[in-house]
């Protein structure tokens, strides 16, 4: 199959972008790195009017340190975030999480900002926007607003954005030095959509928690931070009996569905089993950096 | 009529020109306005990797780009992987360690293989597997595959 007939735009700046939206009146579609997007096209699952492109504005891509945050431009490639130094010092579990975000073919294109708006369930962006307590700058005619992911993420596939909205900017606070970290996901083959992912940081002496943080990907329809485990990490340490209460919680307090990849209670098992192997994973982690 | 637009860009180090309707996917350009039937069209959906080339450098699957978006961009392409009638290093691992069979994979999986071993120059053998599994091959078994890979390594090193 090959895509509808659109009409093809791409505006060097934001404000042209914008303007291009409203003048489409939701008839439009921005086109990131495309690695969801042109697949739906090229099906005809998506038919738009129009597609805005997001690839000639160069202002849309950059990684930089502010105010305790890394904040990236929403075009910023998944393979920059991938070998960024900075990313790699600052937030070492983005770096993990990236190297599982499809291949290094798909991460040539693939862009932060794109993942998040497509906010595929399965998907690792979100899981570590959720864990980081990250913040998403989005642009309007109307002005800027930053959004926490859960009012960004609303259900499968679905973001609070509006069709007048450009996600321009995603921040996400620096871990702090010596953080435990770890990336857990299972799926049939690398590359493939994680049945369940889990994302963790650890900030603490080893055995004391201080921040405990827990994130899923694909254990329901939007990433779901699992505070509920946290508390027993912050509350009764990194033991082993408490890192086992805290997997077993995080089975509970996730809401999965059944489809053709997996049953409901496989992927509560997955979400008890991956827990604990990142929980231990990154305890052990505890003051490398 | 669709609308249609004139797209100019760097192939295998040839300036190529060539006018198409914006909706046309890339790969889709090379084949049928270039000529350049050597990158195969698969899944069309970024899964399978036929399609791969060489984007600026970078690998990327040409089925779910625009032919549009290549506007200016330098492409390498399988075509372009022999030099004066000799085997690239790569190809000629492929060869020897039976890398291949019906062969539709072979471009995508060469040039997939070509900025794998630029990232990683001395992968391990799982790391071959991973950087691999970006393309699907229905004949080898892929383990031809890691062997010509692992092959080649050495010798791109050396080049």
């Amino acid at each position: 199959m090959k895509p509808v007939a659109f009409a093809y735009h791409a505006p060097a700046t934001v404000e042209d972008a914008l303007a291009l939206l409203t003048r489409y009146g939701g008839e439009a579609k921005l086109l990131a790195g495309g690695q969801s997007l042109m697949p739906l096209l090229n099906f005809r699952l998506s038919r738009p009017a129009a597609l805005v492109d997001l690839n000639a504005i160069p202002s849309l891509a950059y990684i930089r340190e502010k105010d305790g945050e890394v904040r990236f431009g929403a075009m910023t490639r998944q393979r920059t975030i991938e070998f960024s130094p900075l990313v790699r010092q600052r937030l070492p579990l983005l770096t993990e999480a990236t190297a599982l975000v499809g291949h290094l073919p798909i991460r040539t294109r693939g862009t932060i900002g794109g993942s998040l708006a497509h906010a595929d369930p399965s998907a690792e962006y979100p899981a570590v926007l959720a864990a980081l307590d990250g913040t998403v700058v989005v642009r309007s005619p109307r002005g800027e607003r930053a959004l926490q992911p859960s009012e960004l993420f609303q259900s499968y596939l679905t973001t609070c954005l509006g069709p007048d909205e450009i996600i321009v900017e995603v921040r996400l606070p620096a871990m702090a030095a010596g953080a435990g970290f770890a990336f857990e996901e299972f799926s049939r083959r690398h590359g493939d959509f994680a049945i369940v992912g889990i994302a963790t940081m650890l900030v603490g002496d080893g055995q004391h928690c201080a921040t405990a943080r827990l994130a899923t990907a694909g254990a329901g329809p939007v990433p779901m931070r699992l505070r509920r485990a946290e508390e027993i990490l912050e509350r009764d340490g990194l033991s082993e009996a408490a890192v086992e209460a805290a997997a077993r919680r995080a089975a509970e307090l996730v809401e999965p569905d059944s489809d053709i990849h997996a049953s409901a209670a496989y992927r509560r098992n997955l979400t008890r089993v991956l827990t604990g192997r990142a929980l231990r994973r990154a305890k052990a982690r505890m003051g490398d950096r | 009529m669709a609308e249609t637009v004139s797209v100019q860009l760097t192939v295998n180090g040839q300036r190529r020109e060539g006018r198409c309707e914006t909706r046309k996917l890339l790969v889709d350009f090379l084949r049928e306005d270039l000529g350049l039937t050597g990158t195969h069209v698969g899944c069309e959906h970024g899964i399978c990797g036929a399609c791969t080339i060489l984007l600026d450098g970078e690998a990327a699957r040409s089925c779910i780009m625009l032919a549009v978006q290549g506007e200016g961009a330098e492409l390498r392409k399988i075509e372009g992987l022999m030099e004066n009638g000799k085997l690239h290093p790569l190809q000629e691992a492929f060869h020897e360690h039976h890398g291949l069979q019906c062969g539709f994979c072979t471009p995508g999986m060469l040039m997939t293989a070509l900025d794998f071993l630029r990232v990683k120059p001395e992968p391990t053998e799982a790391e071959i597997r991973e950087g691999i599994s970006a393309v699907l091959c229905r004949c080898t078994g892929y383990q031809g595959i890691i062997n010509a890979v692992k092959a080649a390594a050495p010798v791109m090193r050396g080049s």
